[in-house]
């Protein structure tokens, strides 16, 4: 199957992926191209075959729901690219909310 | 004695034997690889970091342990860490652009195994952005460069990893291996890598490239060296869901010289078109040597072989979309600001990962999108599941299988560049013990125009042990790993 320079637009838009046109052109050619070879798994005939998505038996790992030490405020915030008043600083999110005052 | 061109060609074991007796300090053998690594670094480019600050104080320290009788096997080691394993110490980029400058709060578990022991880390080495990639090419800070033929690529991912051990930049080294990212680099470099079984090495702390996949191991210039660094690095973590509780058992106990007793299987579908002749030539004799040594050969068959690499090819990018999905620019890394938080992600996403990384997103995404997920997706898991019941039926047979570890030796670098798909095709070989979570080891056999050639050796799961006696009898017979790459410029000795 081939994908229409729509698809690529779209697919890029769902991973927040800015591209350039001819990013996007080549995206579309070789993306082509991959599917097609994968497209050789379509031979198999797979109806009655359970997926594996993780090859080791074990599920729902817990544990006990004790407080430890973990990292502090300021580390977590250490590498953040904004930060203010001990939260990460993005733009606003909703309409209509300015600068400074609370969401 | 503190003579960089001996000291540094010794083996992990020979090294700690002689830290003991005292022959030189692990300061001294810190000293000589950081001279080394100045040495040889322009023409090799193994590393993102040095470290040598942290490597100095590392080894003082592990002389006063060594002074006190308070030593592990590794205690003075000169080890490098790919950099996609989170260190407080040191910047960790997963060499992308995305984190650049990057500090971890924390250590990766696998890091603070090793800092417990004594170990010294000499730098954080290169790998293909994000460890995707089969050449080290994808690294947004530039290739590193086959120590046997600086013309060629390392291999991929941990190529800084495999090249560093390779050019004695560093005794032993941690890789991750995803689709073969420590088993092929280890290959093309001609030293032992190896994949152990999903779960036996705690992730925490490594940056996450496809979940289900991802496992740490060893590089080492000797089998026995490779079971060393496994058997500190091994073993349930609390911080690794995923990591499992068996007990970690002594890997050198069950060495040996001969194979009498091992059976092993050799599958018809490890024998493909556009396998090279010299590298075809040096696993079959890999193989009839093992048989001299007393193992059985059986033939087997793993009948979906064909169908790993496309069943990889949906697993790994759909994974790494939703994984890559926390470089947004608001906790860590790069933020390239826009207007709107729709177009600051854009951008920070669009110009912060490199192209293969994108190319890997958009895949996954795809893969994952409304209307396709069965189709892709599910369809890959259930291949999956046949795949795995190869590997299940095969070791019913037999106690270890043995392929070549790549089709090919080293290319030239930009060889493979134009064309994504040929580049997947270098990890045919060593897709398959991913997909079944089955470890995996890489041990040379040979070379093919002067290039090294390799020997995999794949074991049921949890059974480290076996391979790693096996590819050890074989060492010892045939010396292969006492090569060494002398002869190329700028790395004469």
């Amino acid at each position: 199957m081939s994908l229409t320079s729509e698809d690529v637009e779209h697919v890029a838009t769902l991973a927040r992926l800015g591209l350039s046109a001819e990013e996007k052109e080549r995206l579309r050619d070789q993306l082509t191209s991959i599917l097609g070879h994968i497209g050789v798994l379509n031979r198999l005939d797979t109806e009655d075959i359970s997926p594996t998505a993780q090859v080791n038996a074990l599920m729902n790992v817990m544990r006990a729901d004790d407080v430890g030490p973990s990292l502090s405020r300021d580390e977590a915030l250490a590498n953040a690219p904004s930060a203010r008043a001990g939260f990460f600083e993005v733009r606003a999110v909703l309409g209509g909310v300015s600068e400074g005052e609370p969401a | 004695m503190s003579d960089r061109s001996e000291c540094t060609t010794l083996t992990a074991a020979e090294a700690s034997r002689r830290l003991a007796r005292r022959e030189f300090s692990a300061r001294e053998l810190t000293d000589a690889h950081l001279a080394r690594i100045e040495e040889v670094e322009p023409a090799v480019h193994a590393y993102l970091h040095v470290m040598a600050d942290v490597a100095r104080t590392q080894a003082d320290t592990a002389d006063k342990r060594i002074a006190a009788g308070d030593t592990t096997p590794l205690t003075g080691i000169p080890i490098a860490l790919k950099d996609i394993l989170c260190t407080v110490d040191a910047p960790t980029t997963a060499a992308s652009r995305i984190l650049e400058g990057y500090r971890s709060p924390y250590d990766a578990t696998v890091v603070r195994r090793l800092r417990e022991q004594g170990a010294v880390f000499l730098g954080k080495t290169n790998t293909d952005e994000f460890a995707m990639g089969s050449s080290t090419e994808n690294s947004a800070f530039g290739p590193t460069r086959n120590p046997w033929d600086t013309s060629r690529v390392p291999g991929g991912s941990s190529g800084g990893s495999a090249a560093s051990v390779a050019a004695e930049e560093a005794m032993l080294a941690l890789g991750s291996d995803t689709g073969g990212s420590i088993r092929q680099p280890a290959g093309f470099c001609g030293v032992v890598g190896m994949k152990p079984t999903y779960g036996r090495v705690s992730r925490y702390g490594l940056i996450a490239f496809a979940s289900s996949l991802d496992q740490i191991g060893p590089f080492a210039r000797s089998v026995e060296d490779a079971a060393i660094l496994l058997g500190a690095i091994a073993g349930h973590d609390s911080f690794d869901s995923t990591s499992l509780t068996a007990a970690v058992p002594d890997y050198l106990a069950g060495f040996r010289e001969d194979l009498r007793g091992v059976r092993v299987g050799v599958a018809r579908e490890y024998i493909v078109e556009g396998m090279e002749p010299g590298v075809d030539g040096a696993v079959k004799g890999a193989i009839s040597h093992l048989e001299s040594l007393g193992a059985e050969l059986v033939e087997i068959s793993l009948p979906h072989t064909e169908y790993a690499l496309a069943t990889y090819y949906v697993t790994a990018p759909a994974e790494a979309s939703a994984n890559l999905a926390r470089f947004d620019g608001v906790k860590y890394g790069l933020r390239l600001e826009e207007p709107t938080l729709l177009a600051t992600y854009e951008r920070t996403r669009g110009e912060g990962f490199g192209s293969e990384v994108k190319r890997r997103i958009m895949l996954g995404t795809y893969a994952l999108s409304s209307g396709y997920y069965d189709a892709y997706y599910v369809k890959a898991q259930k291949v999956r599941t046949l795949i795995k019941k190869d590997f299940e039926e095969a070791f019913e047979k037999v106690h270890v299988i043995a392929a070549p570890t790549s089709p090919t030796v080293a290319f030239p670098l930009g060889a493979r560049t134009d064309d994504p798909y040929q580049m997947y095709l270098a990890d045919v070989f060593t897709i398959p013990a991913n997909m079944a979570g089955i470890p995996g080891i890489a041990v040379p056999c040979g070379f093919s125009d002067g290039l090294p050639v390799s020997l995999q050796l794949l074991g049921k799961s949890l059974d480290e042990s076996t391979i790693l006696a096996v590819a050890h009898a074989y060492e010892r017979a045939t010396g292969w790993n006492r090569h060494r790459p002398t002869t190329v410029a700028g790395l004469n000795v």
